[in-house]
């Protein structure tokens, strides 16, 4: 069994209540932080325990806090980003919704760190339900004295707020984040300055994920040496991962960092293996802007070692032959699914979801979803392969913010690793037209019919 | 501070973007730029047209820069060096956003009342390739009413958010802005209002493209056969310095005057703009220079004239008859003064 951080007490009964939280020996770090410790010291703690952000880019979390400018003399704040937009990834919401307590407690913990006296969690709209569970358990907090005025008489103050976003992807990029709080449309902001600098109304602030700020608590109770034991390498201590697709047992799982794929896609404990025994085919292990992985490089990388659930395994090789840990959204793909329609999908979303402000990624986005859509119902040509490796290349690294980036990643990973299979769709658009993408032939049936090229 | 951009050294201020210290060297290693714009706070950023090559950071630290870097939002820092258009991959980085540009910006120059003014139809002159590769359909919009002295043609719009800024700095009660995300953003007033801020006006000085124009002069003229003189009066409310658009004795337009990088020099008032389309109304200081290559230099009228009194007879119909001339008579040689003034240019 592997060691459970976050979701220790998630089964225990009435744990989102104050009382069963507080009995589970919730708020301690609250107390051991004001009573003990001074903010430096929290933000050492934080850093020798190596915690790497988990909303998605892996900052550390410790060294983050240790930009933020204290010296300016302005107010500053934490923001925490709950708000959970990247297909695949649905780890936060199981988090404040089973253990709302932890964020809290996390947040309280974290400002006093940060000398904020005001802190919001931004959440997404959609999640009203969550937004509503918070809530309470934020009126809880306040009741028992761990939020407002002079907490446990130290003089230190703090005010938590919950924010509801309007449910857009970009509203999860930092600077968007923030400019949607102040009450504008979420478009990214350009960097410099940072965040830590000139946040939220210009003053310094830090954005940091859910998960990243429950797992403080626990760093702040056991030690942040305590912390780094745990996992491997530079990727310390456990991670929520969401898991869907074509497995026996989809769901949010806390894993300790360094796992095998293996034994996580495959023991009964996590993923219980395929769903209905059918070939693996293809991974995307960090959520939907991460490149996609094929079958031969999932449970080894390109050295044939072992790939294990880490940010630097999982990145071996660059994206040839790597791919991200990213946000954790874990999706598995059996021998029927089409890459084509699955790529296409997922450009959907990014040229749905971006915000416009940038001219690569504004215009490229849809025309790569145009060119894949293309593509997958039968009307593509040859030349739109080259053509859909051509565009994302040129949104790549030229944009705002990395949505840009994160459109253009899958696009690429498909076409570097299944160009077969676009091939397959653009030769022979009569049967892709009237394919059923869901039960038909799995592609491995007709590949004989395309030759292999690689990009 | 010392910055090299393509080899040409200068010295400047901290807290100088890469783009204004190109801008100071001049010439051809100056980006590109449709979105940032000096006299507009904030600014740039958007476009990635003027994006370039950092291939030494600083004296400090002299990494290079891995990706492009937005010249117009980018800080030079002391030892910093740059390369504009001696590196391909800028230019292909150009060439590329040009492209993406394009995809939704319709190729009306023959009924676009900017043409001949419009920044993207140069950007593409120089850096756009000579075929589209985009088959899909491009996205289109009815053609909206926004206020008494706006027209707003959302096609070519290309969302480099100047109007926006305008009307956030320079104008009270904003009621026009980004609506909708990605390619579906669109420039429009919050639900049907009119725009009829006192400097609203502005906002089609600054549309790099037709996407914003002056109802006033809508399918009045093509701009080369305007003649711009630089003209001023006493306004309470601007600068009241203008450059008018004479037809003959007729001002078409009146416009800010613009720097060579095509930005108002001074924003004017929309009583300014408007309502003077009266040659008395104005001191006319003398007739309006443009950079040599530019197609509004093409009409290059400035030699005729002796003096610049536009009343007399003779000159309006001197003005008209070669008007007339250049719209109907392409093929009626020029003479040899009038190829050489050509080949010179005004400036
Ligand atoms: C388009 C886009 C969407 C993002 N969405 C989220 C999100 O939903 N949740 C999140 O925590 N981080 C998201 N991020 C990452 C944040 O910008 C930021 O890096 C993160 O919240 C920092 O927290 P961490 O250091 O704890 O990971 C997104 C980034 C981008 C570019
Ligand atoms: S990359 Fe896309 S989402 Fe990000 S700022 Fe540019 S247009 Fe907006
Ligand atoms: S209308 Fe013109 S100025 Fe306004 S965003 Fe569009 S192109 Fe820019
Ligand atoms: S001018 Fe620099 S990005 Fe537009």
């Amino acid at each position: 069994m592997g060691r459970k951080i976050l979701l220790e007490h998630a089964n225990v009964p009435g744990i989102k209540t104050y009382e069963v939280y507080r009995k589970m020996g919730g708020y301690a770090s609250v107390e051991k932080a004001i009573k003990t410790m001074t903010p430096d010291e929290i933000v050492e703690e934080v850093k020798t325990s190596g915690l790497r952000g988990r909303g998605g880019a892996g900052f550390p979390t410790g060294l983050k806090w240790s930009f933020l400018d204290k010296k300016s003399g302005n107010p500053s704040h934490l923001v925490c980003n709950a708000d959970e937009s990247e297909p695949g990834t649905f780890k936060d919401r199981y988090l404040m919704e089973y253990i709302p307590h932890l964020l809290i407690e996390g947040m309280i913990t974290s400002s006093f760190a940060l000398g904020a006296k005001l802190s919001y969690i931004y959440i997404r709209g959609e999640y009203m339900w969550v937004y509503r569970i918070l809530e309470n358990a934020i009126k809880e907090a306040y009741a028992a004295g761990w939020l407002g005025k002079n907490i446990l008489g130290s003089g230190y103050d703090l005010d938590l707020y919950v924010h509801c976003g309007a449910g857009a992807y970009i509203c999860g990029e930092e600077t968007a984040l923030i400019e949607s709080l102040e009450g504008k449309r979420g478009n990214p902001r350009i960097k410099p300055p940072f965040p830590a600098v000139k946040g939220l109304w210009q003053e310094p602030t830090v954005v940091n994920n859910v998960e990243s700020i429950a797992a403080v608590p626990w760093i702040i109770n056991n030690g942040g040496e305590e912390y780094a034991k745990i996992g491997v390498g530079r990727s310390t201590g456990t991670k929520l991962i969401s898991a869907s697709g074509h497995i026996k047992n989809p769901g949010v799982y806390e894993i300790e960092l360094g796992l095998s794929v293996d034994e996580f896609m495959n023991s009964d404990e996590y993923l219980g293996g395929m769903m209905n025994d059918r070939p693996l085919k293809a991974l995307v292990p960090g959520g939907s802007s991460v490149p996609i992985l094929p079958a031969h490089l999932i449970y080894k990388n390109a050295e044939g070692g072992d790939r294990l659930m880490s940010y630097e395994s999982l990145s071996e090789g660059g994206f040839q032959t790597g791919s991200m840990l990213g946000s954790g959204g874990f999706i598995v793909y059996n021998d029927t699914s089409c890459i084509v329609r699955n790529t296409w999908n997922f450009s959907r979303f990014y040229h749905h979801e971006s915000c416009g402000q940038c001219s690569p990624c504004r215009e490229g986005t849809g025309w790569l979803e145009g060119v894949l859509h293309r593509i997958e119902t039968g009307h593509g040509r040859e030349e739109d392969i080259d053509l859909l490796w051509d565009i994302q290349s040129k949104i790549e690294g030229n944009t705002i913010c990395p949505l840009g980036d994160a459109a253009a990643w899958p696009v690429a990973a498909a076409i570097r690793h299944f160009r077969d299979e676009f091939e397959y769709h653009v030769r022979f658009p009569e049967k892709v037209k009237n394919r059923d993408h869901y039960v038909a032939e799995p592609f491995e049936k007709v590949k004989h019919l395309v030759t292999k090229q690689t990009v | 501070m010392k910055v090299t951009i393509d080899g040409q050294s200068i010295e400047v201020e901290p807290g100088t973007t890469i783009l204004q210290a190109a801008r100071m060297i001049g010439g051809e290693s100056v980006p590109p730029a449709m979105c940032y714009y000096s006299k507009l706070k904030g600014s740039g950023g958007k476009c990635r047209c003027c994006l370039v090559e950092v291939s030494k950071g600083s004296e400090r630290d002299p990494r290079p820069m891995p990706k492009l870097m937005a010249s117009c939002v980018t800080g030079v820092m002391d030892g910093m060096e740059v390369n504009s258009i001696s590196s391909q991959r800028v230019l292909d980085a150009r060439k590329s956003v040009t492209e993406f540009l394009l995809i939704n910006h319709p190729l009306d120059c023959p009924v676009c009342d900017q043409a001949g003014e419009c920044d993207l139809q140069n950007l593409s002159f120089k850096h756009g390739a000579g075929k589209t590769r985009f088959i899909e359909e491009k996205r289109t919009f009815e053609p909206e009413n926004i206020g008494p002295n706006i027209q707003l043609h959302m096609n070519r719009c290309i969302l480099c958010y100047r109007c926006v800024m305008v009307a956030d700095q320079l104008t009270d009660d904003r009621v026009h802005g980004v609506m909708n995300r990605g390619d579906h953003s669109q420039i429009s007033t919050c639900i049907s209002k009119a725009i009829d801020n006192e400097f609203s006006g502005n906002m089609i000085d600054v549309c790099p493209v037709g996407a914003l124009t002056d109802k006033t002069f809508r399918f009045k003229q093509r701009v080369w056969f305007n003649k711009p003189f630089n003209a001023h009066r006493d306004c309470d409310k601007c600068c009241g310095k203008t450059t008018l658009w004479m037809f003959g004795d007729e001002i078409q337009r009146v416009t800010g005057r613009k720097d060579i990088y095509h930005e108002v020099e001074e924003f004017i008032c929309n009583e300014c703009r408007f309502d003077h389309k009266d040659p008395s109304h104005w001191v006319i200081e003398g007739p309006r220079k443009f950079e040599k290559g530019s197609v509004i230099n093409q009409n290059n009228y400035t030699q005729k004239l002796e003096k610049v009194t536009i009343e007399t007879e003779h000159n309006i119909l001197l003005g008209r008859e070669q008007d007339r001339k250049k719209i109907s008579m392409p093929d009626v040689p020029l003479t040899e003064q009038g190829k050489k003034k050509l080949k010179e240019g005004n400036v």
